[in-house]
């Protein structure tokens, strides 16, 4: 084991997979450094800000055999590729009935608290959950991190790697030795018995801090990280949730038709969860707006562990 | 330098130095303000590409449009924005121009037609053909500009929008701002031609070089170009050869892997120094003026501070306000 960062992780899996897989190649529009230090520019290509040619090449690439990475960098500059993404990338291994695999990575970071305003702190990863044919994590450790986006680089689908902002000077553990993460597999980041918060990244460490609040005052919380977004957990979910009988998702995002809609429908949709359900399903999100910039507003924005702290209070007074 | 001085009234010259030696020294206490946590976020500098926005603005009236990039500053100057209103946005405050939701990457001022900073690449040049679309459909001999870097000539939008305002004759000037590299990437690893001008070729209307350090070149390849626009001659693309002095944000840190010789070669074509000189030899402007002007740019800029560390910050209910209109 040793200490790395969030980001640390992420450039070691891609790293570890391009030395073992020589089809691996990456395209951005400003290249890491270490990968061009130790691939050179043919396999880690600096590309023109040109993200929709960008996206189809890797498209085409992966058709043709290789197993391209395409680091949008900011989820925000991969909306003038959303044609590649939505109508060619989701669609291509369906609609030519799976003659071929188009094994692609596409990166992008998300979230906001940077004071970068509107454009630049986005969280639109539900907006990609509601395209069928792509796969999208969003890891919370360093440990995840890489785990995740070695098994992402190794899958045949379009997959992608949703990053956290906030959480790329954050650090963890990760083992020395090669190891995978499956998709579509929840991590219980703590134990609990009273209530369930669901949460994603940089939300996930603010649900603990709720957590460990509340276990000063007796009550048990467990924080459940779905990771994968798509395909999506339920069952670690709900059985969660048949234990503790309350759940509060946690977003970043905002509420609207976002991903805790959707935790809130799988949990609520199946009788046997629904039925052990002692309140109200609570989500704790961003408000409905495009993120401001001043530092006021920008705070008022975003949940924060006082809420999820009186989401849960909420929860259990009744 | 480019000598216009039969041309151009004095006057004009000397404000087009003002407007230069503005940006430059607002971008200065920007800077110096960020470092020191009053500012917040991202703040890109346009220091050493101030002909190029001074240039282009002067040729303009007061209801031609523009649109600007993440580097903005320099443009919304340009155009003749209001230093306490840009920087108590900077500030994050209830007064700034977009009420504290902006931040230095997207100021606005569509009174003044500028339609704002934008922090996607390329982003605005569709919008501001819209404008230059408007500007048609009045009627009323009105152009609208894109500003925009070397980066954002390798993207669609600058491609689909020359095609058309080529096609429909827009009162258009794209004028790209060539300072050499896109963030850390150089424009020579990333477009064919040496020169963005040359692609007008393509779209069959004139694709013009300057020095985008000299603001009289600049000035007078606009005019030509504001000329033919308003008299339905179509678009014109106007690459400013130019160099930005800083690092691409400010943040403290950032790597600049740039030839610190190529920046110092660049450093000395200083366009506000060019300038100040010619105008100086021409009998224009003696040092005493110089001095003054710095003097009452200065004392402009103590005056946007002030109002903008007056204004108080937004109330947090008001994030939700403006989602919709009222
Ligand atoms: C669509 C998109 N892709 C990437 C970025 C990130 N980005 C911001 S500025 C920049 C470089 C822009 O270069 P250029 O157009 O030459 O403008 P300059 O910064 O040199 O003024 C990049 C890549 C972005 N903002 N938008
Ligand atoms: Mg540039």
């Amino acid at each position: 084991m040793r200490e790395l960062t969030y980001n640390e992780a992420a450039v070691e899996a891609v790293a570890e997979e391009m030395r073992r897989d020589p089809k691996i190649f990456y395209m951005s529009t400003d290249p890491i450094p270490p990968l061009l230090k130790e691939f050179g520019p043919q396999r880690i290509k600096a590309t023109p800000i040109a993200e929709a040619a960008l996206t189809g090449m890797g498209i085409g690439a992966a058709g043709s055999g290789f197993r391209p990475i395409v680091d949008w960098r900011q989820v925000t500059f991969c909306f003038v590729a959303m044609d590649q993404i939505v109508n060619q990338a989701a669609k291509i291994h369906y609609m030519f009935g799976g003659q071929v695999t188009f094994p692609i990575l596409f990166r992008a970071s998300v979230g906001g608290g940077g004071r970068i305003a509107a454009q630049h702190s986005q969280s639109p990863y539900s907006m990609f959950m509601n395209v069928a044919g792509l796969k999208m994590y969003l890891p919370s450790t360093p440990y995840d991190m890489k785990g995740l986006l070695k098994t992402a680089i190794r899958d045949n689908s379009p997959v992608i790697s949703f990053e956290s902002g906030r959480l790329m000077t954050s650090k963890g553990q990760v083992p020395d030795e090669d190891y995978t993460i499956p998709l579509g597999k929840a991590d219980v980041k703590r134990e609990g018995s009273d209530v369930t918060v669901v949460a994603l990244a940089w939300l996930v460490h603010e649900a603990l801090a709720a957590a460990e609040t509340l276990a000063d005052e007796g009550v048990s919380v467990e924080v459940i990280d779905p990771r994968t977004l798509v395909p999506l957990d339920a069952d670690a979910i709900r059985s969660s949730v048949q234990k503790t009988g309350r759940l509060l998702i946690a977003d970043e995002a905002g509420p609207t038709a976002g991903f805790s809609a959707e935790v809130a429908a799988v949990v609520t949709e199946d009788a046997a969860t629904f039925a052990r359900l002692n309140a109200p399903v609570r989500r704790v999100c961003a408000l409905q707006v495009p993120i401001p910039y001043s530092p006021v507003l920008e705070n008022h924005v975003f949940p924060d562990r006082n809420r999820i702290l009186a989401g849960i209070r909420e929860l259990l007074a009744r | 330098m480019t000598n216009l001085s039969p041309n151009l009234p004095p006057d004009k010259q000397r404000e087009m130095l003002r407007k230069m030696l503005t940006i430059r020294r607002f971008e200065e206490r920007a800077s110096d303000d960020y470092l020191a946590g009053k500012i917040y976020g991202v703040v890109h500098c346009y220091i050493g590409e101030e002909a190029a926005a001074v240039g282009v603005c002067s040729a303009l009236d007061h209801g031609d449009r523009i649109i600007s990039t993440h580097r903005g500053h320099g443009h919304c100057i340009a155009k003749g924005a209001d230093l306490k209103r840009m920087m108590a946005e900077l500030y994050g405050r209830q007064a700034g121009y977009c009420k504290g939701k902006g931040g230095s990457m997207h100021i606005a001022d569509f009174d003044i037609g500028m339609l704002g900073a934008n922090g996607i690449v390329a982003g605005g040049i569709a919008i501001v053909t819209g404008a230059g679309l408007a500007a048609q459909m009045e009627g009323k001999g009105g152009v609208a500009v894109s500003f925009f870097g070397d980066g954002a000539s390798n993207a669609g939008p600058f491609h689909e929008c020359l095609n058309i305002a080529a096609t429909w004759k827009l009162p258009m000037l794209y004028v790209c701002e060539n300072n050499m590299y896109a963030a850390q990437t150089p424009a020579a690893a990333t477009h064919a031609l040496s020169d963005v001008a040359s692609r007008a070729a393509g779209y069959g209307i004139p694709g013009v070089v300057v020095d985008g350090n000299d603001v009289f070149a600049v000035y007078q390849a606009a005019h030509a170009a504001v000329e033919r626009a308003r008299s339905g001659g179509g678009p014109t693309l106007i690459e400013c050869k130019t160099y930005r002095w800083r690092a691409h944000t400010e943040r403290r840190g950032q790597p600049d892997l740039r030839d610190r010789a190529e920046v110092e070669t660049w450093m000395r074509r200083d366009p506000i120094a060019m300038l100040a000189q010619q105008l100086c030899e021409q009998g224009e402007l003696d040092s005493a003026g110089l001095q003054a002007m710095e003097d009452e740019i200065a004392h402009a800029l103590e005056a946007a501070v002030a109002f903008a560390e007056a204004s108080p910050f937004p109330l947090p209910d008001q994030a939700v306000e403006d989602v919709f209109a009222s």
